[in-house]
């Protein structure tokens, strides 16, 4: 006779029950960690900025407390006039670390970056912007398919590359064009690096003329308005914030670049305006003496500064880049 | 008349843009023509498979070539991870009004932006002084193990610098999967985590390995955070551990065009480095670019 023990698949489900609520509850626990784990992996990446600062920092901080430090590279011996010598020697700005006299003098570095900065800036921004401007309103849709892709690989070409390339090539054809001074200067430089910085402009120039609406331009062109007219004065200037946001950008982008710099300005740290001298920037000084300085020395210590100061100078720019690539959007969402 | 002068300067104004592309175009082929026509000649089997000699006058390059594949190895296995995850954070689970949805979305922006020397910096500031130094005075008695230049600083130094990259290709990837397979999955009663690992992540994954790619041909073509972290200008032997310094073919580059005590001689070698450190860099960007057009495409047939 089939006797069934009736408390059996009662029992079969509680125990089925049991089962899947254990697994339920370690389903549970198990998403309770992933999303820790994701979020823990949130706060590394906050982290790793706040640690670039505090550790680059760090390693600065000895010029402002540290005797030696003091007597060498003080903050008058890097950002004021001094006197090298005798008595009646005129004031001068000297970048000399390693010397008798161990001259700090930071202007003569800022003095080149911003000069190869205003040089690269001057001859990219141009080009990049028009042709910005070509690509985005004139152009064919098989032209635009062309010119982005050649425009990426340009900004996949390593840095180095393209110093070695101002270095050997460019240098001797500039020199037998224009017969330099000095065969590495700064015009040499920043024409490397504003090479260099084409791709980043031209990209966030034409994503910013693409995202103006299509109804500006049909608007424009209904009321007889030519295209060029039409892309001139309506598309461009509601273009504007994004074309600062990319100048802005591009110029911390090109103020941070180091081995263009370093292989094609001759590193000469000269106190001129003239850009035909070859120059020294803040970034290429940090890349060759760093290597040579003893460690936690005043001139280690002077390096992590300039290294500090390049950091927060990028990190000003690229948050009003950003502040004007939100104004770009909220401008052309309308509100 | 008026009008007439609009047309003219019209067409001006258009032809100048049009100029402006060429002017790019020609630049990028003038740059390509030249390591070309100077680079593929010394190329050969040889070249990549020995090593210099001669003070650099002549051999190869190979200790460079593997010292440079694997540091951007070791760069990928820290990055890709630390970046996924930050992407799955940005676009899966935070709210986008929160502050801590704007610190990390600032934070990455922010990165990408940092000059690539202040990552040295910061290589030999956190990495190489307070990590390696603590590790040698911890577990090695103060013996000087890790607490100097290695390849293992260098390849996470330079996953730092990557780290955006990685971060926003992955997002963009995230960002393409339809929400009916992330609804469909938790309607079902999936946690989200298992919604995230089995449903979103296998859909991502050649983003992800996109992502990878990019970060790859960027890292590979750094120099300026490896040039206190770990890379040597000459080594007779391979790196064999996490603490070796390493030759890298972009910092071979810059070593031998600017201290080298005969140029001419050096040249083609130069050349010839040059040439494989671009081929390199582009064969990774060009792999990207394929396998994101093909992934648009899929897009496109399931949209």
């Amino acid at each position: 006779m089939n006797t069934q023990n009736p408390a059996n698949p009662s029992n079969q489900v509680l125990n089925r029950d049991s089962f899947f609520a254990s697994n339920l509850r370690s389903a549970h626990l198990k998403d309770f960690l992933f999303g820790k784990l994701i979020q823990l992996n949130a706060i590394a990446a906050i982290a790793i900025v706040f640690l670039i600062f505090i550790y680059v920092g760090k390693e600065a901080l000895p010029v402002f407390y540290s005797a030696e430090a003091k007597k060498e590279a003080s903050l008058d011996n890097l950002f004021t006039r001094q006197n090298y010598g005798t008595e009646d020697m005129p004031l001068s700005f000297v970048w000399q670390p390693v010397s008798e006299v161990p001259k700090y003098s930071v202007l003569p570095l800022f003095l080149g970056s911003l000069k190869v900065t205003l040089i690269a800036l001057f001859f990219a921004s141009p080009l990049a912007i028009a042709a910005a401007i070509y690509t985005a309103e004139f152009s064919s849709y098989k032209v635009r398919e062309i010119v982005k892709p050649i425009v990426e690989l340009l900004a996949g070409i390593p840095s180095v590359v393209l110093g070695f390339l101002a270095l050997m090539v460019m240098a001797t054809w500039l020199q037998d064009l224009f017969h330099f001074d000095y065969r590495l200067n700064a015009i040499n430089a920043g024409l490397a690096l504003g090479i260099a910085i084409i791709p980043i402009i031209y990209t966030i120039s034409e994503d910013a003329l693409t995202a103006v609406p299509r109804s500006y331009r049909e608007a424009s062109l209904a009321l007889g308005v030519s295209p060029w007219k039409t892309a001139w004065s309506v598309v461009l200037p509601a273009a504007t914030p994004g074309i600062f946001a990319a100048l802005v950008l591009g110029f911390g982008r090109a103020i941070g670049e180091t081995m263009i710099v370093l292989m094609a300005s001759g590193n000469a740290a000269i106190t001129s305006l003239s850009f035909t001298d070859s120059v020294r920037t803040l970034s290429a000084t940090i890349a060759a003496e760093l290597g040579e300085v003893v460690n936690g020395s005043p001139h280690y210590s002077v390096l992590f500064l300039l290294g500090a100061m390049l950091f927060v100078v990028t990190f000003i720019l690229n948050m009003l880049g950003e502040a004007f690539v939100g104004r770009l959007k909220r401008k052309m969402m309308g509100t | 008349m008026l009008t007439r002068r609009t047309e003219f300067s019209g067409r001006v104004f258009q032809f100048l843009t049009g100029l402006a592309c060429l002017i790019i175009l020609l630049m990028v082929v003038l740059i390509l023509g030249n390591i070309y026509i100077h680079g593929h000649g010394h190329l050969s089997w040889k070249f990549l498979s020995a090593a210099p000699e001669e003070g650099m006058t002549a051999g190869g390059i190979f200790p460079a070539i593997y010292g440079t594949v694997l540091l951007v190895i070791l760069m990928t296995v820290a990055v890709v991870p630390v970046g996924v995850m930050v992407a799955i954070y940005l676009h899966e689970y935070s709210s986008k009004t929160s502050l801590f949805y704007k610190a990390t979305r600032l934070a990455v922006s922010n990165l990408a932006g940092v000059p690539s020397i202040v990552f040295g910096l910061f290589g030999v500031g956190f990495f190489i002084k307070f990590v390696g130094g603590n590790v040698d005075r911890l577990f090695y008695g103060g013996k000087l193990v890790y607490g100097q230049p290695a390849i293992l600083w260098a390849a996470l130094t330079l996953a730092v610098l990557t780290l955006p990259v990685v971060i926003l290709t992955t997002e963009d990837t995230l960002r393409s999967i339809p929400n009916e397979l992330r609804e469909a999955s938790l309607a079902l009663g999936a946690t989200k985590a298992q919604t995230i690992l089995r449903m979103v992540l296998p859909q991502a994954l050649t983003g992800i390995m996109t992502g990878g790619i990019l970060a790859v041909s960027r890292g590979a073509g750094e120099v300026a955070p490896i040039l206190f972290t770990g890379a040597a200008y000459f080594l007779p032997e391979l790196p064999t551990k996490l603490n070796s310094q390493f030759m890298e073919l972009g910092y071979h580059i810059y070593v031998l065009s600017t201290q080298s005590p005969d140029v001419e001689a050096t040249r083609p070698i130069l050349y010839s480095t040059v040439f494989v450190l671009l081929a390199l860099t582009f064969l990774l960007n060009l792999v990207a670019i394929l396998i994101r057009s093909q992934m648009r495409a899929r897009l496109r047939r399931t949209a």
